[in-house]
């Protein structure tokens, strides 16, 4: 029963990237041809979202729903990684078009050529596993 | 019932995404899809090859059930909420992709050429899939994060080093639909 809440957050995240298309080749594409507002507006306003929210939150101290503090832990400082692993990142979401979420939401969808994406993000990650001592931060 | 099988607008969409990162803050938890890659390597047995996939995964079961979920979301978005006027991209970018060689939406989300079950009869599109998993599972992994984890969680956290990840994503991006798709296509 536990996993139920997080099975339904990712439901209607599932939808609400299918129905936005943000999920779709065409809009990655047209967002980096400049030709949409779309996929920016959508992006501008998930952060906008968040943000007015983070900020309620700390303010007003909110708990978390097992009435602990909400905590979120600051990202690790670094500068090369974030830069080159951005960069590696963005070549290949504008390749095939899906990031992490749209990859298995493509597949739930019935996309079977996506599992292919899978797999190679799951190669990626493994490569990424074997040589993190030796990349530069 | 158009409102819910139509393009869903972009300030709508944004908004949920945006709550759904918040709901996940208030169950405890931080938005990023891309960790789940590191626990499916973790139980395919990647553990056996690299320190970094010796982690306590079944902590994560929480994300893999949000991964199920989007999944059940895909479906049902797919199967009983689409409409043959969504993807309603730019006449220019259809224009464009007609010189590429690349299919026009007509109501579907991926191009036919690259997506469509034809592929797995080319190597040359097989490649080209793989190689994009590639780059996205190493690069996300390097960066510590993906759209989700920096773009959406960590720029509303202000975090700077979000802010480095999202413009190399958007660099990538553009170096990737400018100069090497048309070398490809």
């Amino acid at each position: 029963m536990h996993y139920i809440k997080y099975l339904l957050v990712g439901f209607l995240f599932g939808i609400v990237l299918t129905k936005s298309e943000a999920v779709s080749w065409y809009r990655i594409y047209e967002m980096f041809q400049f030709q949409s507002f779309h996929m920016y507006g959508i992006i501008s306003v998930a952060i906008a979202t968040g943000l007015i929210g983070l900020q309620i939150i700390k303010r007003n101290h909110i708990k978390a729903i097992d009435g602990n503090p909400i905590v979120i832990a600051d990202k690790e400082k670094g500068s090369f990684r974030y830069w080159v692993g951005g960069l590696i990142f963005g070549l290949g979401w504008a390749l095939v078009g899906a990031c992490p979420g749209p990859i298995f939401i493509l597949i739930g969808a019935g996309f079977w050529s996506v599992i292919l994406i899978l797999i190679g993000a799951m190669i990626g990650t493994f490569i990424y596993g074997l040589f993190k001592d030796k990349l530069p931060n | 019932m158009d409102v819910l099988t139509q393009t869903w607008p972009w300030y709508v969409s944004g908004f949920l995404i945006g709550i759904v990162m918040l709901l996940l803050n208030y169950f405890g938890k931080v938005f990023g899809m891309s960790s789940n890659l590191r626990t499916l390597c973790t139980i395919a047995g990647a553990d056996k090859f690299a320190d970094f996939f010796k982690f306590a995964w079944k902590a994560q079961r929480w994300n893999l059930a949000v991964l199920v979920g989007a999944m059940l979301g895909g479906f049902v978005a797919v199967h009983y909420m689409s409409n043959p006027s969504n993807v309603d991209i730019n006449p220019k970018t259809i224009e464009q992709l007609a010189t590429l060689g690349i299919d026009a939406p007509n109501g579907k989300l991926a191009p036919q050429v690259l997506f469509g079950n034809q592929i797995f009869e080319s190597p040359k599109m097989i490649l080209i899939l793989l190689i994009g998993g590639i780059l996205i599972g190493f690069g996300s992994r390097y960066a510590g994060g993906c759209t989700s984890g920096h773009a959406i969680s960590g720029l509303s956290n202000l975090q700077i080093p979000s802010l480095k990840a999202v413009i190399g994503f958007f660099v990538g991006g553009l170096i990737m639909a400018h100069f090497l798709l048309p070398l490809i296509f």
